[in-house]
């Protein structure tokens, strides 16, 4: 079963002396993790919307929070146990937030 | 016994055990409801005419199961899923062979899985492993049938395309998903015990189902102490529940309740339960609450109760549980033990934390005590404007008559 995992910070990453580090995370997952990057910040994101033959663009997210998604992983698991293991693992769930979301499957 | 009656007495007891091997085996949380459904629906059919089999458990079990052997035929599911359930021999197990079966409660579990809201929980147990109907689970906890026929559906559809597994959790993740379930049986039990009056007979049922519930937990779980803990607490509370209420449905306050009325046989086992939880010296929230209430439960008369103890334990309990209504329940208890004044001192230090009609029908009842009649007059007046059921509006009125308001 395939999981995202959105990684959501509010302000900038600062991680603690001491906690475990992304690389950490990452050998701890291993081939678990299918993909994912870290993303540019939301003051890079361009918002696009179709509205009839239009074309709308807006600068920015497309919705104003706080609590932007700083990163992304797509990992590979039994199940959601498994999942929200992974995820509490991750060094931005000590300060931000991670959101588990299944894949559609079938 | 009629073979209404024993079918009847059959779908309580053993119902959430075949469903849960259902699900187990089918892994279709609607198909397994449904073929248990027609399981008991055949019973009623066939015993009267062939008489009750030897081992009624696993007659349910197997017809359950058969049935979904066909409907999956029919319906051309995939072949793993199909070949599981057909490689099931017809006599696994028996229901009744094996005590508690592992698939009921790792289907109390699941119900009770953190990745669900705590009234998805509820309400799923309440459903799928209590066998209460929709409409009946909805009249509990006082929504609208859709609202809750929502609710449910949402549940399941989560533990479907989030996989959430379907299994009782591995040791390390035990201590905590435990308290979780034991969570939603305690909030089943006061959503029934807080109501409780006779007039309202769903609600008491649910009082039964927690209790019934936390047998079994204790039965699959013997060595955790806060389940037997919980069950003492239940039996003890429950044991009240026929002089907790006068003619009128109003609430008899516990000092005045008759106590020949309280139930016996459930105060002897709440505390023998307590003594063995006790035994083990692993203290936690709800046996020292099952402590507090078998100091009430054991008091031959409301002026034999032994408030010191019962104040001391509430200090424990606030330091497992450091909730405003705790403090506030402690209050009560040390105005009872060292006098009004003590308690008054620590209703005025929560004064900003507890809302509703508790805090000031406690500070009321203290002032009163104090003889500060006016400041009681106004305490009583402010708690019944807040108070929540007629039951406990009509008792605040009584109190304001006895002050001369």
């Amino acid at each position: 079963m395939k999981y995202m995992l959105l990684i959501c910070v509010d302000g900038d990453i600062e991680p603690t002396e001491g906690d475990p580090t992304i690389e950490q995370w990452l050998a701890e997952v291993g081939d678990r993790r299918l993909d994912g990057s870290q993303l540019r910040s939301v003051q890079d994101a361009t918002t696009v919307r179709t509205r009839g033959d239009e074309v709308l663009l807006s600068d920015g997210p497309f919705a104003e929070t706080k609590e932007q998604i700083v990163g992304y992983d797509v990992v590979d698991c039994a199940d959601l146990d498994e999942a929200i293991r992974i995820a509490s693992r991750h060094p931005c769930a000590r300060f931000g937030s991670v959101e588990v979301r299944p894949f559609y499957t079938g | 016994m009629t073979v209404e009656a024993e079918v009847s007495e059959l779908f309580r007891a053993e119902r959430g055990r075949i469903v849960a091997t259902l699900i187990r085996l089918t892994g279709d949380w609607d198909l397994a409801e449904e073929c248990v459904q027609d399981a008991f629906a055949r019973a009623l059919e066939c015993w009267p005419r062939e008489g009750v089999p030897q081992r009624p458990g696993a007659w349910l079990t197997t017809t359950a199961r058969n049935r979904a052997l066909d409907r999956l035929r029919r319906s051309s599911v995939e072949a793993a899923k199909l070949r599981e359930v057909v490689a099931t021999p017809d006599d696994s197990p028996g229901v009744e062979d094996d005590g508690i079966g592992d698939d009921l409660l790792r289907l109390v579990f699941t119900c009770c899985h953190p990745a669900l809201t705590l009234e998805a929980r509820v309400a799923l147990t309440l459903r799928t492993v209590a066998g209460l109907t929709t409409p009946e689970i909805a009249r509990a906890f006082l929504v609208p049938e859709a609202t809750m026929a929502k609710r449910l559906v949402r549940a399941r559809q989560k533990i479907r395309n989030a996989r959430i597994p379907y299994r009782v959790p591995p040791a390390h993740l035990l201590p905590e998903r435990t308290g979780g379930v034991l969570g939603v049986l305690y909030l089943l039990f006061n959503e029934g015990y807080a109501a409780g009056g006779g007039a309202d007979l769903s609600r008491r049922d649910l009082c039964v189902e927690a209790i019934r519930l936390a047998r079994t937990l204790v039965a699959s779980m013997p060595d955790e102490p806060e389940a037997v803990g919980l069950l003492a607490l239940a039996l003890l509370q429950d044991s009240r529940r026929d002089a907790r209420f006068d003619h009128a449905g109003d609430l008899v306050p516990l000092d005045e309740q008759d106590r020949s009325r309280w139930d016996g046989a459930q105060v002897e086992e709440g505390v023998a339960l307590l003594d063995s939880a006790l035994r083990r010296g692993r203290p936690g929230p709800y046996q020292v609450q099952a402590a507090i209430a078998a100091c009430h439960a054991t008091a031959a008369r409301a002026r034999d109760t032994d408030w010191p103890q019962i104040a001391l334990l509430y200090g424990e309990l606030v330091k497992l549980v450091p909730s405003p209504v705790v403090r506030l329940n402690r209050a009560v208890a040390v105005a009872m033990a060292d006098g009004p004044a003590a308690g008054l001192a620590l209703v005025d230090d929560l004064a900003d934390e507890v809302t509703g009609h508790l805090l000031p029908a406690t500070r009321a009842d203290f002032l009163r005590r104090l003889g500060r009649g006016a400041e009681a007059l106004a305490a009583y007046e402010r708690a019944r404007a807040l108070a929540p059921t007629d039951a406990e509006r009509r008792h605040l009125t009584r109190l304001i008559g006895a002050l001369g308001g």
